[in-house]
């Protein structure tokens, strides 16, 4: 049967839902294998469009890529005539697979640990491979994402996934890739504007504001003066052994600047804030949020600290901020020389509409270039993994988009999907719903 | 109030100056007329508010304002079958049935995000009552004429409507219960039915009240008339056909309970909001008569809307129900011409049935499609002209007209940021808004409930 299907798929021009395990919507991982993408336009986004070109994948990497490109022997073959390959999308501010349904089902909510401080909060022990927004989110293009997690000050550690895997291990990109810290707010740490129903008092609030972030402080110093005994009793067994602890521990890597520091911060205050205080404490921060980032653009650039913009499809934040104030955002950020990515900041259902979100930035100023960029290889950049994401080059891993016109527009449709190398059926929830009921009579 | 004074006082300079030039003729453009196809290098001629020609090479008087429109696109302006926007309040919550309150009573003309929706090419709004019992208040079905008053804005001849809801906002599921506190009936769907069909009982008695009083008083002035009642008024003219039921809900069950007991009282249903589950009974609300006023997104946030899915326009549309795309949302209500063409995204409707869900169809749904909805001489001038496609991503909308008037226009939006800019400089300076010295409390400034949109999911249950 294998060998039938696979001569079948070289002889003639094959169907998106031929390529692939069937079953791979129910959550078990398709194999890898060896595919060719033939006669395509492949947008590289790193270097130029190839016109006509071959993409080889084997074994989860991308194998070859150009018009000059030897389709081996026993390749699964895809006749790419008419078709684009695109480097898959990734959205850079989700909590996806973490949440099922937010609102009146708490049982399939594991986004926020009890307390302030949860640095041992690992998203990638939470995410559940089997969420039905995984495959809906996948099939529109999107291979990955950063998952975070979401509550309190320090919330825990977010994880860059592939949109695909059995078990959270095989989703893993980056499985602690940044510790996410809620940068305190006007109206309470991490909770939202609780302005409407009780008058904020500004000076109690920034009293509270300092109060939490010298907690942050705190644990953070905390993880430093535990590193460093660590590090003492290594050298020096005769010092007194320190005790393991497993909220400090993960915090070492991220208080010597080693990894990245997830700041979530929208407003012009915080922002500052959390450059002010990355800078104190010698950290390696992330701006996650950004709507008033426009208005910090000369201190982000400055301080090279990059932005992943959440807020493209939320209302200005002022009553007379311009009607396009965020939309364009991206251009701005792009004119100062910020570095910056563009997310939907959604929990998961709508990661889906990430394409949106960059078509509007070039709607409002961003070049359609710039936009592909912002959530390609722009967010593969920020999350540090731009030698495997994020554009088409040999030797990269294998997610690409197989689409029958311009990734971004909303009436573009995707034709195959390859992520980790491996064919993704393109079902979903969704589609099986449809198949079920379109045709009742 | 210091916050209030500067805050209203930007606003104020943001406001469109509204232009009124009683001819304009808008050259060589692609119009999308809804109802005649996609016309090329085409001219439309406003006139007095209405369109008074479509076609090539038009001619216009000497004082009309001409606009190049070449490599543009002109579509009728977008309308929203649910919003929410200019409302003070939203939802009469403590009552099952609160047919007595009327949405037009809390309009708020000054809502920037009407503005903001204008900047989307929307002109026409249903603004609907919250979804907090299953009957609730009277909606208002406006023109965004943003800087006019309230008494403006709303749309002559529009048929009057009401809302209805069904589902977990009904059963307030996401309220939690307070120690002390009775929950407000209905628990659970049957009560939801009870409720709906007790309110429905006592209307149609007090019609036949009514209308014994009528025909009694032709013979005998003295006849003593029945109490009025404010809240069966509306429920009567629903059972007489004179007001649209526009029902909130979500599940199968929901849905035919609701087609049932409308068929038992002899009255229709209009639209059935959100419907996110509509797409597995679309031949039931298709044999009723009813439209369906949905989203593409929004699956998945509550129980209820987990069986959601985005093919559900094109479902719906084949089984011959008029389907319109809303946004129940300041947010998407800015870009409903997407949400439009997810409908060709998934599920393969064509471009000309994807427009239809945010222009003829919402207008249908609404008793307002001899006005609006479509490019036809004779219909108002809400036109909107966009700078692409607007069912690519990459466009944006230019210039948007109500009745023949500009209520957006971009070059005068992006003229006026400077001197916006400085404004607010000089008023922050001023020094009534300096910030307070620290241990004070800074006056209020008055807050607008949020609006139903991502992140704020705790609104989200009164707001759908």
């Amino acid at each position: 049967m294998k060998i039938l299907l696979t001569i079948c798929l070289i002889c003639v021009p094959v169907l998106a839902q031929q390529i692939g395990n069937p079953t791979s919507q129910q959550g078990v991982t398709p194999p890898r294998g060896v595919f060719a993408i033939r006669n395509a336009r492949i947008v590289t986004v790193s270097g130029a469009d190839i016109e006509n070109g071959t993409v080889v994948i084997r074994d989860g990497k991308i194998e070859a890529v150009g018009t000059n490109v030897n389709v081996p022997a026993g390749a699964q073959s895809i006749d790419g005539r008419g078709l684009s390959v695109y480097p898959g999308m990734i959205d850079a501010g989700t909590n996806m697979g973490l949440v099922e349904v937010p609102q009146g089902a708490n049982g399939t909510v594991d986004t926020a640990e009890v307390g302030d401080l949860n640095p041992n909060a690992k998203a990638i022990t939470a995410v559940n491979p089997h969420s039905a927004h995984i495959a809906v989110t996948r099939v529109e293009g999107i291979t990955n994402t950063l998952t975070a997690p979401t509550g309190g000050l320090i919330s825990g550690q977010a994880a860059l996934i592939n949109l695909i895997g059995t078990a959270p291990k095989e989703m893993a990109v980056v499985p602690q890739f940044a510790l996410v810290i809620n940068y305190p707010r006007i109206g309470g740490g991490g909770g939202g504007f609780g302005g409407f129903q009780q008058p904020v008092n500004l000076s109690d609030t920034l009293a509270n504001n300092e109060r939490q972030l010298e907690q942050i402080r705190k644990m953070l110093r905390d993880a430093e003066a535990y590193g460093r005994a660590l590090d003492a009793y290594a050298k020096d067994k005769t010092l007194p052994r320190p005790d393991r602890n497993v909220v400090l521990e993960p915090l070492v890597p991220y208080v010597r600047g080693q990894q990245p520091v997830i700041f979530r911060a929208d407003r012009e205050a915080e922002i500052r804030g959390a450059l002010k205080f990355a800078e104190e404490m010698k950290l390696k921060p992330i701006i996650l949020g950004g709507n008033d980032a426009w208005k910090v653009a000369t201190l982000l650039k400055e301080k090279n600290v990059p932005v992943i913009l959440t807020g493209l499809f939320s209302l200005p934040p002022r009553e007379d901020d311009a009607y396009d104030a965020l939309y364009e955002n991206p251009s701005r950020l792009q004119q100062a020389g910020v570095r910056f990515c563009i997310s939907t900041g959604d929990a998961g259902a709508e990661v889906r509409n990430l394409p949106q979100y960059a078509g509007m930035a070039a709607a409002f100023g961003l070049s359609k270039a710039d936009a592909l960029k912002a959530v390609t290889l722009y967010p593969a950049q920020i999350l540090n993994v731009s030698d495997r994401l994020g554009a088409i080059e040999a030797g990269k891993m294998a997610n690409l988009v197989v689409t029958d016109g311009d990734l971004l527009e909303i009436r573009t449709r995707i034709r195959y999907l390859f992520i980790d190398g491996r064919p993704v059926v393109l079902s979903s929830r969704h589609t099986e719903l449809n198949d079920a009921f379109k045709n009742r009579k | 109030m210091k916050i209030l004074v500067l805050v209203v006082v930007v606003l104020m300079g943001s406001a469109v100056q509204a232009q009124t030039v009683s001819e304009t003729l808008i050259r060589n453009a692609t119009v999308l007329t809804v109802t005649r196809g996609t016309l090329t290098n085409t001219d439309v001629l406003i006139r007095n508010g209405k369109i008074a020609a479509v076609g090539k090479n038009l001619n216009a008087s000497a004082n009309a304002r001409v606009i190049d429109a070449t490599g543009k696109f002109v579509m009728p302006g977008i309308i929203d079958c649910h919003s929410h926007s200019m409302l003070d309040a939203t939802n009469e919550g403590t009552l099952a049935v609160t047919s007595m309150v009327r949405t037009q009573d809390v309009l708020d003309p000054t809502d920037g995000n009407l503005y903001r929706a204008l900047a989307g090419g929307v002109t026409t709004l249903n603004l609907l009552h919250g979804s907090a019992n299953p009957i609730g208040g009277l909606n208002s079905v406006v023109k965004l004429k943003y800087g006019r008053p309230a008494s403006e804005f709303l749309f002559p001849g529009a048929m009057p409507g009401i809302k209805f809801a069904l589902g977990e906002n009904v059963k307030r599921s996401s309220t939690p219960n307070q120690p002390g506190v009775t929950r407000r009936y209905p628990n659970t769907r049957m009560g939801v039915e009870e409720v709906i069909r007790d309110a429905f009982t006592r209307a149609r008695d007090y019609k036949r009240a009514w209308d014994e009083y009528r025909a009694a008083s032709a013979k005998d002035k003295n006849v003593i008339p029945p109490r009025r009642d404010l809240q069966l008024e509306p429920l009567v003219e629903i059972l007489e056909g004179r007001r649209y039921v526009h029902a909130h809900c979500y599940i199968v069950s929901e849905i035919l309970m609701l087609i049932n007991l409308a068929d038992e009282f002899g009255f229709k249903i209009k639209t059935f909001q959100h419907v996110l589950e509509g797409y597995k009974v679309a031949k039931e609300i298709a044999a009723h008569g009813a439209g369906a006023s949905i989203f593409a997104d929004s699956w998945g946030y509550k129980i209820e809307a987990y069986d959601a899915i985005p093919y559900a326009a094109a479902i719906m549309t084949r089984a011959g129900v008029v389907v319109s795309m809303n946004s129940d949302s300041d947010e998407r209500a800015r870009r409903l011409n997407i949400e439009a063409a997810k409908a060709m995204h998934w599920g393969d409707l064509t471009e000309e049935q994807a427009l239809k869900t945010i222009t003829l169809n919402p207008a249908i749904q609404l008793g307002i499609q001899e006005r609006v909805g479509s490019i036809e001489v004779g219909k108002d001038a809400d036109v909107a002209i966009w700078n692409g496609h607007p069912f690519s991503v990459y466009s944006r909308v230019e210039t948007t007209f109500i009745d023949g008037t500009v209520f957006f226009d971009r070059q005068q939006d992006l003229a006026r940021r400077s001197e916006r800019a400085k404004e607010r400089a000089t008023l922050e300076q001023a020094d009534p808004n300096k910030p307070p010295a620290r241990g004070q409390s800074p006056a209020t400034p008055r807050r607008r409930p949020p609006t139903h949109e991502g992140g704020e999911i705790e609104q989200e249950e009164e707001r759908p």
